[in-house]
């Protein structure tokens, strides 16, 4: 059971979704949150940087969150991430906290560079948060195959990060998140500092994972056509404070071939994000 | 191969091109600084010489105001082959005294120099409090301090190597505790973040992250420390007159006018600060290959 995406324009005057679908829905939801706010104090006055989120993501769904730079969409990440505490509102991840989901290891999170260690190998690197959660031997050994597997890496074990292209690092970050073994994968531009030939490459890869695996993807983007592409929903967010714009259903089925970016309905739904993107952009009267 | 000779030579040559023009100078300087004394000499007895002759005795005296580089060589040569390694007159025994303080006192310092950036890193309020203390103890000249040290520890019965190494220990801990402060806060906010997302206590992040993060700013710490560790054990040495050490043949040396052991002193204590640099840096080079990077 999906929530309708409800799409208000303005802050916050949309009440959350009727309650008989509440109940059915609350087993499936893995994060949810209620009028969230965040404001950050700075040396001249506080910030803004999300206003009134409202959102609600079930499991197994993969939600893009898109818009403009200083529209919040990293920083609502780094909120389910628990790297950043919000100044209002409530969030709950996977039926508790964000910290309480962190402490469980409940998401693998990819940040914009692949963030490896320069001083470990890949498979070192790969075995690190497996190190950090004290697991034995055999099995990080084991996990870390698994997972290099997974994104194409067996072979380049004992190589340092230097000697790997951005896009083999980026791969390996992915395989360190997914080491973890998590529910829910978050990803903050994984892919916006490698070249397009790379990213359409990671984008197929990337779809292949997540239904192989079912995870729940949060994947911060400002593409549209890789937002199109991957996601089932598409959370268009506004600048200035940042906010929820518009959710965009992204109905393009299971199967996604590369070509299916130059179909008329991925075209259509393209169309809607870019307006949406443009609307949000807009000053409001 | 021939990339490696011509790196070799490609800092052979400004080296010794170098070395050339301050041999020459010393020269110059010795005929010039010795000449009076040969002048008085040769008046005295009325043996006196011109020329080449003249200037062959200024630089072949017994007790010149200024040794000649060849005079220097020779005592440097004879003290290190001529003599029995574990003899008085061997200034590889003398070399070796210092050497082990400076050792020790390094190996105080460093650590104690890591425990304190550690603590300064983990512990917010020893930041504002410890480092202007840290920073006014290296104002007090450690040539004022080390008497004290060394008279105060005899008093209550420590003598020998430590009070010396204690010196080493003032001396290097500084260097490292400030290098290791920066190297430790030296990780991305992207690293931190990451090892927050796994919920790593700060423990783990710092065993994980901070401390290899921190190696290469270990090691430039360190080349400084154990530079200003050996200085540390020949201070040390001077003030106690010290029965062995190159601190006491610098002493002796200036008790007895003998400027060519001064200076023969000087140069092994050179030698052993090349010889202790040298080794940190490989020590460091390997270390980096080590762990990943670029040769």
């Amino acid at each position: 059971m999906n929530i309708a995406p409800h799409t208000s324009a303005s802050n916050g005057s949309s009440v959350p979704q009727g309650s008989s679908t509440q109940d059915d829905a609350s087993d499936r939801k893995v994060i949810s949150t209620r009028n969230l706010d965040l404001t950050f104090p700075t040396a001249d006055g506080s910030v803004q940087a999300l206003s009134d989120i409202t959102l609600d993501i079930d499991r197994g769904e993969f939600v893009s969150l898109i818009g403009p730079s200083g529209c919040g969409k990293t920083t609502l990440l780094r909120v389910i991430a628990d790297l950043e505490k919000p100044t209002g509102g409530s969030i709950e991840v996977n039926g508790t906290t964000p910290e309480g989901a962190r402490q469980d290891g409940a998401y693998g999170y990819v940040f914009q560079q692949a963030a490896l260690f320069p001083w470990r190998t890949i498979e070192a690197n790969v075995a690190l948060p497996l190190e950090v959660m004290g697991l034995k031997a055999e099995e990080r050994a084991r996990r870390v195959r698994s997972n290099l597997e997974l994104v194409n890496l067996i072979g380049f074990e004992k190589k340092f990060p230097w000697q790997l292209s951005g896009g083999m690092q980026q791969r390996a970050s992915i395989a360190r998140a997914l080491a973890v073994e998590p529910d829910m994968l978050l990803m903050d531009e994984p892919f916006g500092a490698l070249d397009e030939i790379v990213r359409d490459h990671l984008n197929e890869e990337l779809l292949k994972l997540w239904a192989t695996t079912g995870k729940t993807v949060v994947f911060v983007t400002h593409s549209i056509p890789e937002a199109v592409y991957l996601s089932t929903r598409i959370v268009v967010m506004s600048p200035r404070p940042g906010r929820i714009h518009e959710i965009i259903d992204c109905d393009l089925g299971a199967d996604r071939p590369l070509e299916i970016r130059e179909s008329p309905q991925f075209l259509k739904i393209a169309h809607r994000v870019r307006q949406g993107l443009a609307a949000g952009h807009a000053p409001e009267a | 191969m021939s990339a490696a000779a011509s790196h070799l030579t490609g800092r052979f040559i400004p080296v010794f091109s170098i070395l050339l023009v301050i041999l020459f100078a010393w020269y110059i300087g010795a005929v010039a600084l010795n000449a009076p004394f040969q002048h008085d000499l040769e008046k005295r007895t009325g043996n006196v010489t011109t020329g080449v002759a003249f200037i062959e005795k200024t630089l072949s005296q017994p007790k010149p105001t200024m040794p000649a580089p060849h005079q220097v060589a020779q005592a440097l040569w004879k003290g290190t082959f001529g003599v029995k390694p574990w003899s008085r007159r061997s200034l590889v025994y003398h070399s070796w005294v210092t050497l082990s303080a400076t050792l020790l006192g390094f190996a105080m310092g460093t650590l104690l120099g890591v425990v304190i950036a550690i603590s300064i890193v983990h512990v917010p309020a020893l930041d504002k409090s410890f480092l202007p203390w840290i920073i006014t103890s290296q104002t007090i000249p450690i040539l004022a301090v080390a008497p004290m040290i060394i008279v105060l520890l005899a008093a209550i019965g420590v003598t020998g190597l430590l009070p010396k190494a204690l010196i080493s220990t003032y001396l290097s801990f500084f260097p490292v505790a400030v290098g290791m402060v920066k190297g430790l806060r030296s990780p991305d906010i992207l690293h931190l973040d990451l090892m927050r997302t796994y919920s790593a206590t700060a423990a783990q992040t710092l065993w994980k992250l901070r401390i290899p993060a921190s190696v290469p700013f270990f090691f430039a710490s360190i080349k400084v420390a154990i530079a200003a560790s050996l200085i540390g054990a020949i201070v040390g040495e001077l003030p106690t007159g010290a029965v062995a050490g190159i601190g006491s043949k610098l002493l002796a040396g200036s008790y007895y006018s003998q400027t060519i052991d001064i200076f023969a002193a000087l140069i092994a204590g050179s030698i052993c600060a090349i010889l202790l640099v040298t080794l940190v840096d490989v020590v460091g080079r390997f270390t980096h290959r080590q762990m990943g990077g670029k040769a």
